[in-house]
């Protein structure tokens, strides 16, 4: 039937242009989507929300309130007060749940302390996550300096390199799977490579072999991104490069690799934000569990005991008592995600300052 | 506008003639007139061009001349694009392509493992099909080929000369710093012809290279190829049978044709000639069908 059969008067093809129909289904799957954001948005808003709301008694340096027994309070005195080594000290009285007196001894806490003290079970006010930042700041340190070059040097091989034959394909599938391997893996090939058949060159249960593990880990991440984002370099580019007589060290170097250079490093920055998550691994290699007297000297301090921030996390939440198991523990989730948010800005910076020289 | 451009659909008669080094000879016949003369650039002798076990090309007898432009012409699929990058083994970089036959350049069998294809593509420069500057500033564009090659003289002078020579100078002298990427397709596409001229090449390939630019643009670009003659050796390879025509003292005519015996299409070379006798007198038939239009 042909167009002009029908009416084609103003009146006509105006109301037959003028939409009727209800889109249901794409209404409907419109609402679905906004469902979905909307859910996702109000689980990770409740979840910083309340580790916020834990960890606001150390951030604003509450004191912490250890209840004392009562027949050790002399409560003849106003305050009442509870003598300890020779020390007369003051407690405050409460109430528990029953209605019975109960007696609170207040000791002093500050957020500085929380972040430059030593982790300390005994006395929670005491405790802190020095020891967790320095070993995360270590563990970010030695994923860039192992998984970057190893992995963007494999990736460039892989796509600039290789002939396209079956060897090569194998690597690449083999690549693949080794990124969706279980981290708890790694952390036995790091605990019988690193930890038991090089004691000698790490040092057992040392922070380097809590670094490699986590760069072995995050290895075929970086890979796969790297390769992705070279392979997602115009050919034209390469053309261009070969046909003014670059050798393939000059297109790779001067053209490809600064191009595939923020795809590079958003996949680097997301692998970091990985390892600095990571505990399971850290377990099995040997980071502390509890209190350590940090090794001195920078090489002592590489080889020696060490700790993360996210193992920190794992050993507060199996103390008794809130101050640990609720407090430090958000604490320590809310430093871990300040961390992962600078090392994300600082690879948005560079990738931003990257994307602005290809243009 | 200036007024050297040429229409993309002037009449190419006029601009036949205008070659000076390419006046045909009494006697037309190809290779034997007094432009023997010219050295020969190109020699390609049986050039059979394979894509793993596909034959694309086969038995291409080609010569071509010093400060000559050179068309190849023919339908999609013929093989023109393919010879042409064996002349600068760009081909090389496909990894299942190899070739059978000879290819000399100076006399040199290119394709001699002791010759090195990087130093090839220095002395053998190419345009593509697609512009395609680097994501760099015009400056860094035009630098980067002499830079590699280890150029010592002066690359501000480097870059004014190649602009220049590229009929481009005029226009981003003032904005050298630029990305090479915010100027128009035209301009792109001169840029990366300065770029070519900057490693002070013997030969340029073009590949369409105005394929993808409106007729104003063209007409720039077939006024710049008429230009670099002079100094050198050009090989276009061309949609346009009017833009050969217009520009090109030889053309040769490609055509693809399904082999008996595997049912593949492999590209031939037809007829190569001086560009009037294949567009006037073409002696051989399929040629005639094509430039008059009635296939391909």
């Amino acid at each position: 039937m042909s167009v002009a059969s029908t009416d084609l008067t103003t009146s006509a093809v105006a109301s037959a242009l003028r939409g009727r129909r209800v889109d249901l289904s794409g209404t409907v799957f419109r609402g679905a989507l906004f469902a979905t954001l909307a859910f996702t948005v109000v689980v990770l808003l409740t979840l910083l929300v309340s580790v916020v709301q834990d960890a606001t008694p150390i951030f604003s340096g509450d004191p912490v309130l250890t209840e004392v027994r009562s027949d050790l309070v002399d409560t003849s005195t106003d305050p009442p007060t509870i003598t300890q080594f020779g020390e007369t000290l003051p407690v405050q009285v409460g109430t528990d749940a029953r209605g019975r007196e109960i007696f609170f001894q207040e000791s002093e806490r500050s957020f500085g302390d929380f972040l430059t003290g030593n982790v300390n079970f005994t006395d929670p006010a005491k405790n802190g996550i020095k020891q967790g930042i320095f070993g995360s700041i270590g563990i970010a340190v030695m994923v860039l300096l192992f998984s970057i070059p190893i992995g963007v040097g494999a990736a460039v091989y892989l796509e600039e390199y290789a002939t396209a034959n079956r060897f090569t394909r194998l690597v690449d599938v083999n690549i693949r799977n080794l990124a969706g391997v279980p981290s708890i893996v790694y952390g036995i090939l790091g605990f019988t490579v690193l930890v038991t058949a090089l004691d000698g060159i790490t040092g057992g249960r040392s922070l380097i072999s809590g670094g490699i593990t986590l760069a072995i880990l995050v290895l075929p991440v970086v890979i796969i991104t790297a390769a992705e984002a070279i392979r997602a370099v115009p050919q034209e580019i390469r053309m261009a490069g070969y046909g003014v007589g670059a050798t393939r060290w000059e297109v790779t170097r001067y053209h490809v690799l600064p191009y595939a250079m923020p795809g590079i490093l958003t996949g680097t920055m997301l692998s970091l934000a990985r390892a600095l998550g990571e505990a399971a691994p850290l377990i099995l290699v040997g980071a502390q569990t509890g209190f350590f007297t940090d090794p001195s000297g920078v090489m002592e301090r590489l080889t020696g005991n060490f700790t993360a921030l996210p193992m920190l996390v794992f050993n507060f939440t199996r103390q008794p008592g809130d101050v640990l198991r609720i407090q430090g523990a958000a604490a320590t989730i809310v430093i871990l995600l300040l961390v992962v948010l600078v090392v994300n800005a600082t690879g948005i910076i560079l990738r931003n300052s990257f994307e602005k020289k290809r243009s | 506008m200036t007024e050297t451009t040429t229409d993309a659909t002037t009449d190419r008669d006029a601009s036949v003639d205008a070659p000076v080094i390419a006046e045909p000879t009494a006697d037309g016949s190809p290779g034997r007139d007094p432009r023997d003369a010219n050295r020969l650039v190109f020699d390609i002798d049986d050039l059979d061009v394979y894509y793993g076990d596909f034959r694309a090309v086969r038995g291409v007898n080609l010569d071509i001349r010093e400060h000559e432009i050179t068309a190849f012409i023919g339908p999609s699929g013929c093989g023109k694009s393919t010879v042409l990058r064996c002349l600068n083994r760009m081909n090389d970089l496909i990894e299942s392509a190899r070739i059978d036959g000879t290819i000399r350049y100076h006399g040199v069998d290119l394709y001699d493992p002791k010759v090195d294809p990087v130093e090839v593509r220095r002395r053998v420069g190419m345009v593509f099909q697609k512009a395609n500057p680097f994501p760099k500033s015009i400056y860094e564009n035009i630098a980067f080929g002499p830079r590699i090659s280890g150029y010592k003289g002066d690359m501000d002078e480097l870059v004014e000369r190649s602009l220049t020579q590229a009929a481009l100078w005029d226009e981003v002298k003032d904005r050298l710093k630029e990305s090479g990427l915010g100027m128009s397709g035209g301009q792109q596409q001169r840029l990366c012809i300065a770029r070519a001229l900057a490693t002070n090449p013997d030969v340029i390939l073009m590949d369409e290279p105005c394929s993808a630019l409106d007729p104003i643009a063209t007409g720039r670009i077939e006024d710049l190829i008429q230009e670099l003659k002079q100094d050198y050796t050009v090989v276009i390879v061309t949609h346009n049978m009017q833009q050969a025509a217009r520009v090109s003292d030889r053309t040769a005519f490609f055509t693809a044709q399904v082999d008996a015996e595997n049912d593949r299409r492999t590209g031939l070379l037809v007829e190569y000639d001086d560009t009037e006798k294949i567009f006037s007198n073409p002696s051989d038939e399929r040629t005639e069908n094509y430039v008059t239009g009635r296939f391909g």
